[in-house]
């Protein structure tokens, strides 16, 4: 008799389950679900555990409750004072641009004297995009990587800062084709990036969106509302520029868990759309996703709100203000904080008396697709934070079976994970294991909050299968919105750099 | 530390001795994570590895691998009407099963491994963990009597005709375990299949016969036994009247629902004081060890969920029909017979043959459940389907997958 009733219980729980998803995957497609409301045969049940309801600030615009993903909590969050810390040299270095020749025509030669904003190098295949320099002195080195290729071109910093002057744009009778060109001639052109590939875009392209997403989820990223503080003019500007480039809109994604700043929300001429969730939430690729997906052929352009500013700041100050505000993180840093400087900042005097020990890498950006730097190296174009963590070369004796060190996890067998959610982790970099094939099924569409297979998209790159690649999703994806399927593998794929050869590989392709 | 230091010191040379080093590393490596970093992406990686992962598996086993081997020895003993009462003999039972147990697991293990390690020397990769579950899932589905040199023929088969032809671990299609033992089962049916096997140490299952004990039993055991004052295995033994071996499947083919009930009560059942494989009797064992895989989310639930489904289903619908006594066991009741549970929990989830896609998952444990229910009861020669099921299955996982994947492809094509 119990049996029955167990067996009884057992099919109504696995009936009404499946009639669940299938009402929300129902949802999903028609787009009943882009409110976040809440369409299974449970509400009640589902708002209370999940919260699925947006705050109050979040009234207008769009709004998606994101349920996959994994937040990585680590030590060394940065305290939000903002610290002047003057770096001596600065660099523009070529392999920051995807895409572009490994040997650009570089305009200068050691011992010139440069203005912020003056021109640096530019592209053989594409003249006309300038990339200029972030501040004013005198250029000491053109750096050479492998086969005579340019590394970087280094420039020493004046302690007094000197603008390149530009004429003034007038707004009201340019056509878009002399605003695209004063952007490429001024040296923000290559603010912008282009998905599919992540590559600045051309000139003629028109894109179909462009996005900003203005919060960053990956681990210990810096809180973008702080950082756009006092500087809301010019991201306003920066935005109403953008909505003259494209026959789309100009699409703003928040944080739908912590109020963002005004600068945000009161964002004028743009969409708003909401998204709440664990990283990758805050990531611009889940966020097109979700908003307006990029099919075959599509472009869409991405910013990131610094690079927003700068654009604008080229309006309201007349001048290339390539100020940053980079975010210190990491548990081996004495005292993670923001800090003021320019592009392509140096990172000795941000690390320098700050480390806790010798043994340490520093990762320009954040932990999951960041750059491992030497301390004498520059900050990347695009990001705006630096990491340092412990270097894991240690071996740890029955490590696979008995955590002796407590490391953050996406699994379940480590309790510490399961049953704490909260606690932060001083992780090293450690592979953790070895490398194997594919064995886990499942594992990355955990935490990959998007319609894409990514295992799958992973082999159909490795065969060179182009239709395959194209049809899973491959313009959709980019390599941060990998980086967190890479952390969880448990055979410890290479998942951002597989990506990346396919990306080259269809974009060789035309 | 002194150990890293003595392990690191004995290290052979890899281009001297090959197999030597490969052999040493798969060791080291269990001892030791290795100290290598991340380079070119993630900085820091999920403390999981392919190891944990196995050994997760491998330790969910473990209640099925004691019950295992306390049921051989206490089916023998209710064979010859010896300490028929579940705690009477207790020790003695279990010494027995281990004396069966231990040199399957060790010959499954010798052989798996060594085969695996010589594959892995000679393509100059790292052993890989693959074999961690398969090898401890082959002891637990054989009979108990299984003849070493037929094991050992049926492992080599599955290793390197399953596994390494295709690639190693990861690459394969079929489960290897079920290989093993489909393996046995059809190249060696007396061994696998009918009344005779299911019980360890008789010269045959019907009454009167003798039993049959080896060197272990007689010349260690049993003087062993007396000196500690305890009573050991009597040789002169007969089987008792009327005793078949016949399991409740075997019961159920024949007779129905009835002919099971008049030899088993359903407790017996669910508890898995029955003759059967080693490991697969015992099912609130084997569904703590389900419990333990869906929790720490190593494990498929949807495959679990979904094959439960679809044999309710099945079994439900033949109730319908109706057409033998077989079909007409109350379709609750087929889950407290066979190896339904432990397919499910252990077999079926397999991640390297199972559909890989979340909506094939559904698909694949329901048509498993279906497939396996319909073997089960409609297949005159042999009744239990599980093992074949789920081997149809695994070959067509890759279709299953291949239609959900043109989906999510065309649901982009349709949207651009």
């Amino acid at each position: 008799m119990g049996l029955i009733l167990v067996a009884a219980i057992i099919l109504l729980a696995a009936v009404s389950l499946v009639g669940e998803s299938l009402l929300g995957i129902e949802a999903k497609q028609t787009g009943a679900d882009k409110s976040g409301n809440n369409y299974s045969i449970f509400p009640s049940f589902a708002t209370n555990s999940t919260g699925a309801d947006l705050p109050e600030f979040a009234s207008k615009g769009t709004s998606t409750v994101l349920k996959k993903g994994f937040d990585i909590m680590l030590e060394g969050d940065a305290a939000k004072e903002l610290v002047e810390l003057p770096s001596s040299t600065f660099a523009v270095q070529p392999p920051n641009f995807l895409g572009i020749s490994p040997i650009p025509k570089v305009e200068v030669v050691a011992g010139d004297e440069v203005k912020a904003g003056d021109i640096i190098f530019y592209d053989k295949k594409r003249p006309e995009v300038k990339y200029v320099a972030p501040v004013s002195g005198e250029v000491v080195a053109v750096n050479r990587g492998a086969k005579r290729s340019i590394a970087e071109v280094v420039i020493l910093g004046d302690k007094e800062m000197k603008y390149r002057t530009y004429e003034a744009f007038d707004f009201a009778t340019a056509s878009r084709e002399d605003l695209v060109n004063y952007l490429a001639s001024s040296g923000v052109w290559p603010m912008i990036r282009q998905r599919p590939y992540d590559v600045v875009p051309n000139l003629d392209d028109i894109p179909k969106n462009i996005f900003i997403s203005t919060f960053d989820t990956a681990p210990l990223a810096p809180d973008l509302n702080f950082v756009v503080q006092g500087r809301e003019v010019a991201f306003q500007k920066g935005l109403d520029v953008l909505n003259k480039l494209t026959e789309g809109k100009v699409h703003l994604g928040l944080n739908g868990k912590e109020k963002p700043a005004a600068a945000f929300i009161d964002a004028q001429g743009v969409e708003l759309n909401w998204f709440s969730g664990p990283h990758p939430a805050g990531n611009v690729g889940v966020q097109i996703h979700h908003t307006d997906p990029i099919n075959a052929g599509d472009k869409v352009w991405v910013l990131g709100v610094q690079e927003v500013i700068t654009l604008g700041a080229l309006f309201t100050e007349g001048r290339f203000n390539a100020e940053r505000v980079v975010a210190l993180t990491g548990a081996e840093l004495k005292k993670p904080t923001y800090v003021k400087t320019y592009l392509g900042a140096n990172i000795e005097n941000f690390v320098k008396d700050n480390l806790t020990n010798d043994h340490v890498r520093i990762v320009a950006g954040d932990v999951l697709s960041g750059k491992q730097k030497t301390a004498q190296g520059f900050l990347d174009f695009y990001t705006d934070q630096i990491t340092v963590l412990e270097e894991g070369d240690e071996y740890e004796m029955f490590g696979w079976l008995v955590p002796t060190s407590s490391k953050p996890s996406v699994s379940n067998t480590f309790p510490t994970s399961a049953l704490f959610p909260d606690i932060k982790y001083k992780a090293n970099t450690n592979t953790r294991g070895e490398r194997r094939a594919f064995v886990v099924t499942g594992q990355y569409e955990k935490v990959l909050p998007m319609d894409i297979y990514p295992q799958h998209l992973m082999k159909a790159i490795m065969a060179n299968d182009f239709e395959r690649m194209e049809g899973l999703g491959l313009y959709e994806l980019s390599e941060e919105d990998l980086a967190l399927c890479e952390f969880t593998c448990t055979s410890k794929m290479p998942l951002q750099k597989i990506l990346r050869e396919g990306l080259n590989t269809m974009r060789d392709q035309g | 530390m002194a150990l890293l230091d003595f392990l690191k010191k004995i290290e052979p040379d890899k281009k001297k001795s090959p197999f030597l080093h490969t052999l040493y590393d798969g060791f080291f490596t269990f001892a030791y994570t290795p100290n290598t970093v991340t380079s070119d992406g993630v900085h820091i990686r999920d403390g999981m590895d392919l190891k944990r992962t196995m050994v997760m598996v491998v330790l969910a086993m473990q209640l099925c691998y004691i019950f295992g081997s306390y049921n051989i020895g206490h089916q023998h003993f209710v064979a010859i009407g010896e300490n028929t009462g579940l705690l009477e003999g207790f020790l003695l039972k279990i010494v027995y099963g281990l004396v069966k147990i231990l040199p399957i697991f060790l010959v499954t293990h010798i052989v798996g491994l060594g085969i695996e390690f010589f594959y892995a020397a000679k393509k100059g990769h790292a052993i890989e963990e693959g074999f961690l579950v398969s090898g401890a899932l082959i002891p637990l589905i054989m009979p108990p009597d299984i003849p070493l040199w037929i094991l050992a023929l049926s492992v080599t088969f599955a290793v390197i005709i399953g596994k390494e032809a295709f690639g190693g671990t990861g690459m394969n299609i079929l489960n290897i375990a079920l290989l093993a033992r489909v393996f046995v089962f059809f190249a060696y049916p007396t061994t696998i299949s009918g009344d005779e096997v299911w019980v360890a140490g008789l010269e045959a299952c019907s009454g009167g016969a003798a039993v049959d004990y080896g060197f272990i039993e007689t010349s260690i055991i049993n003087p062993l036994f007396g000196w500690l004052g305890m009573s050991g295995f009597n040789e002169a033994a007969t089987v008792v009247d009327g005793y078949t071996g016949a399991t409740p499947l075997g019961l159920a083919s024949k007779g129905g629902w009835d002919a099971v009930t008049a030899v088993y009560s359903t407790d017996q059942m669910w508890w898995g004081a029955i003759p059967g494989s080693i490991g697969e009797t015992c099912k609130p064992f084997i569904i703590a060890g389900a419990l333990l895989l869906v929790t720490i989310g190593i494990a498929s639930w949807r495959v679990m969920l979904s094959m439960l489904m679809g044999a309710a289903f099945m079994a439900f619908a033949l109730n319908l029909w109706g057409a033998t006594p077989f079909m007409e066991v109350p379709w609750m009741y087929q889950f407290y017979m066979g190896s339904f549970f432990f397919a499910m929990a252990f077999m079926a989830t397999d991640p390297v043959t199972a559909a890989s896609t979340n909506t094939g998952k559904w698909i694949y444990g329901f048509l498993i459940g279906m497939v396996g229910m319909i073997v089960r009861v409609m297949n005159p020669a042999y009744p239990e389907g599980w093992m074949l099921a789920i081997l149809f299955m695994n070959v067509f996982a890759p279709l299953i997958d291949h239609y959900v994947l043109e989906s999510n492809i065309n649901k982009r094509l349709k949207r651009a």
